[in-house]
């Protein structure tokens, strides 16, 4: 009798398992914010429920290769999810842009910065007060690359490049600017802004014509394969719901 | 191992950062350690648990406050842009500033237990030989407290030498001024350069072994030492 209500109990805790349509998410941490609201929604509307874990992309990378459990990886490039493919670790086929992140010339003084970057063609960095100027490293972060694409396009590496210290991810970059140890930074339009509006400071959006699209790509894991909800979340990601959160975040799609 | 012309700039610059820091500390945790010894006043515990702090904080604990302190809105801001120097972030000195504190413990440790093995003796007999007390201390403490400064110089230089998170903080990675040997790593291990990442991890693997190792030699024939003096 104990030992058929034990086997009964044991039965449907899996079954609940089961049913339960839980699937395992690797986050770029830029992306945090949107991320936690989406899963939250994707919860509401399908009954799924989106683990979380958010790093950065190199690092999850590192994870995925050495056997973490992740279903699907919303990386913070192109690069890696295309290279789990070619690795044989994500199911082909399944990659695609899931946000396009807004690189933004940012101060937390207000005036400091015009709506044309004008301020990085200055002769004299000193006299308006700038000494360090901010940008995350083009090798770890593809917001560097772009940065370094936006100081080419308009000619001022001689000036600028010397001013320059690198943080090791969009987020520490945006610790630079915003504790004003680098009084003038290229950060993600995400961290600055609320539904369009820049929250503090002056900050120039750099159009997009004059750097590589930052492109965030999704991609789902082997571990992920036959999972439902891994597959469903994939689906949320591209509907209108959730795009509408992802550009409310800064983003472009 | 392919350790390119920026690994050994990395490394130069991270021998140079624990070589600085290691003088200063030591220059700093002496008096501190010999008060701490000594000294019967009410402070001494709350003293001696700030200076242990950088044992139980996270780096990124410290890396934070420091940025904060650091910029130029920080108390430490204020006071270099007072003196002219602007702000220290981002720059060799921010970070040796930052390894001092980071390593304090490793330094003021071992001599406060060196002063306090001494005991009150050996600085009583050389008062009643009319030595003065800075006369007494460099030609009595000091040589009886060897193995206490040669201990807190070892770890405060390794320690330095490990040290990621402050720097990761306050550095900027700029190359030949803040690019220290675990940021490089760091860089290496994200951009997913795995071999280049390997050859300094290993550099950094068997130094820190040949350090502590060395520690455990030097340690063993101190304590030899001593019982034969006995």
């Amino acid at each position: 009798m104990k030992l058929r209500l034990t086997l009964a109990l044991v039965g449907a805790m899996f079954g609940a398992l089961a049913h339960a349509g839980d699937v395992m998410v690797a986050v770029a941490a830029n992306f945090t914010a949107p991320m936690q609201k989406i899963a939250k929604a994707f919860e509401q509307d399908t009954g799924h429920k989106a683990q979380l874990a958010f790093g950065a992309t190199g690092k999850l990378y590192a994870q995925i290769k050495n056997g973490a459990p992740f279903a699907v990886l919303l990386a913070a490039n192109a690069e890696t999810p295309a290279r789990l493919e070619k690795e044989g670790l994500a199911v082909a086929g399944t990659r695609f842009t899931y946000a396009t992140g807004r690189l933004a010339l940012w101060s937390k003084q207000a005036n400091l910065v015009d709506d044309k970057g004008e301020v990085l063609r200055s002769k004299s960095f000193e006299k308006l007060g700038i000494y360090k100027i901010a940008m995350a490293d083009p090798k770890l972060a593809p917001y560097g690359v772009a940065a370094m694409e936006v100081i080419q396009h308009l000619g001022v590496q001689a000036n600028v490049v010397p001013k320059l210290v690198q943080g090791e991810s969009i987020g520490q970059t945006y610790q630079f600017v915003s504790t004003e140890n680098a009084q003038l930074g290229f950060v993600a339009l995400s961290q600055i802004s609320i539904d369009g509006r820049i929250t503090q400071g002056s900050a120039w959006v750099v159009p997009q014509s004059v750097h590589t699209a930052i492109k965030q790509d999704a991609v789902l894991l082997n571990a992920g394969k036959d999972n439902a909800a891994a597959l469903a979340l994939l689906k949320y990601l591209q509907a209108d719901k959730a795009k509408t959160i992802i550009r409310q975040y800064g983003y472009a799609l | 191992m392919n350790l390119s012309a920026e690994d050994f700039q990395a490394i130069a610059l991270t021998l140079q950062l624990a070589s600085v820091t290691t003088v200063l500390l030591l220059l700093v945790a002496t008096p501190v350690a010999w008060w701490l010894a000594h000294t019967r006043s009410a402070w001494r515990a709350p003293v001696a648990s700030l200076v242990a702090l950088p044992l139980v904080l996270p780096p990124t604990v410290l890396g934070f406050y420091l940025l904060i302190a650091l910029g130029p809105n920080g108390p430490i801001g204020q006071f270099t842009q007072w003196a002219g120097w602007g702000t220290l972030a981002f720059s060799f000195w921010g970070l040796v500033l930052g390894s001092v504190v980071y390593s304090l413990p490793f330094a003021v440790q071992p001599l406060v237990n060196a002063f306090e093995a001494m005991g009150p003796r050996p600085m009583e007999v050389a008062a009643t030989l009319r030595a003065s007390q800075w006369d007494a201390f460099f030609t009595v403490a000091v040589p009886l407290a060897k193995p206490g400064f040669v201990m807190a110089a070892m770890l405060s230089f390794a320690h330095t030498v490990g040290e990621f998170g402050v720097v990761l903080m306050i550095g900027g990675n700029i190359p030949d001024t803040t690019r220290v040997v675990s940021t490089q790593i760091y860089g290496h291990v994200e951009a997913m350069e795995y071999s280049q990442a390997h050859g300094l991890a290993g550099v950094m693997l068997v130094f820190s072994f040949v350090v502590l190792l060395g520690l455990s030699w030097f340690n063993r024939r101190a304590d030899q030492r001593k019982k034969v003096g006995a």
